[in-house]
């Protein structure tokens, strides 16, 4: 098995790539897209910690599994407002949702 | 650094990269496709078989899925233009190179760079069933209520507007 920080190396590119495409993509859906990447990033630093580190196994694992469900509802949240955003703008460039009154 | 795991991390790191930059939306979801079953890879070399295929089914066959289908609903013009980029796309990528910096700087410099694993017995399903059932059976109950909550939610928001009105 590779060593700890191999894994954690992985993760942070991972992040990276997420938060730079959070950051500098006008989709609001490519922008989902990145904070996904981003929570995957961490769930695999849960899981190598959990088994590579100092804490009991099962934690990582735990810590993944509800970090997955946490992720499942903040998807379908998150796209629900796309698409409703989308009905009333027509469109889904975050550029142009610069206006909180409708 | 073993072959199978070089070989998980570029397909991970190329469908993240892919994902973030294809123009096309549908080609983006589909690379985030090859990160999502890389990481489950990843898990599965990390002997959590569990978390692997529950990576699978929800990420793989749940999230992108979703990711599609609002794609499908979203059809607009505006997915084949030249400039998927915002106005402030250099100042994002700097600051992602800044934080990867920082995070790797860390992580090499940190006491625990280089430690192997631990030589305990991996993690079995049945196991994970009973850390579910008695010791995480709070954080468990909170999970279905809160995906509850938020799926219910979703439905809501995403419902079409005046549909009330159309009705009466």
């Amino acid at each position: 098995m590779e060593p700890l920080h191999q894994y954690l190396l992985l993760s942070a590119m991972l992040f990276a790539i997420g938060l730079g495409g959070a950051l500098s993509r006008r989709n609001a859906i490519v922008v989902l897209i990145g904070i996904e990447l981003m929570l995957n990033a961490a769930n695999l630093n849960f899981v190598a910690f959990g088994f590579l580190g100092d804490t009991q196994w099962i934690d990582g694992i735990m810590f993944a599994l509800f970090s997955i469900g946490l992720a499942a509802a903040e998807a379908a949240v998150g796209l629900a407002l796309i698409i409703s955003i989308y009905r009333h703008f027509k469109s889904t460039n975050v550029e142009d949702l610069d206006q909180l009154k409708g | 650094m073993s072959g199978s795991f070089i070989i998980l991390a570029l397909v991970t790191l190329i469908g993240a990269i892919g994902a973030m930059n294809f123009g096309r939306l549908v080609y983006c979801a589909l690379s985030l496709v090859a990160a999502f079953v890389g990481l489950a890879g990843l898990y599965l070399q990390l002997s959590a078989q569990f978390l692997g295929f529950v990576q699978v089914l929800v990420y793989v066959g749940a999230v992108a899925i979703l990711i599609v289908f609002a794609l499908l609903l979203t059809q607009n013009a505006n997915s084949d233009k030249q400039n998927v980029g915002s106005r402030s796309w250099a100042a994002g990528a700097g600051v992602a190179l800044g934080v990867f910096l920082v995070l790797g700087k860390a992580i090499i410099g940190s006491s625990f760079s280089g430690r192997a694993a631990i030589d305990s017995a991996p993690p079995t399903v049945k196991n994970i069933g009973h850390e579910l059932m008695t010791t995480y059976v709070i954080p468990l109950e909170a999970m279905a209520l809160l995906l509850t909550a938020a799926l219910i939610g979703a439905v809501v928001i995403a419902q079409r507007a005046g549909r009330k009105e159309g009705r009466q």
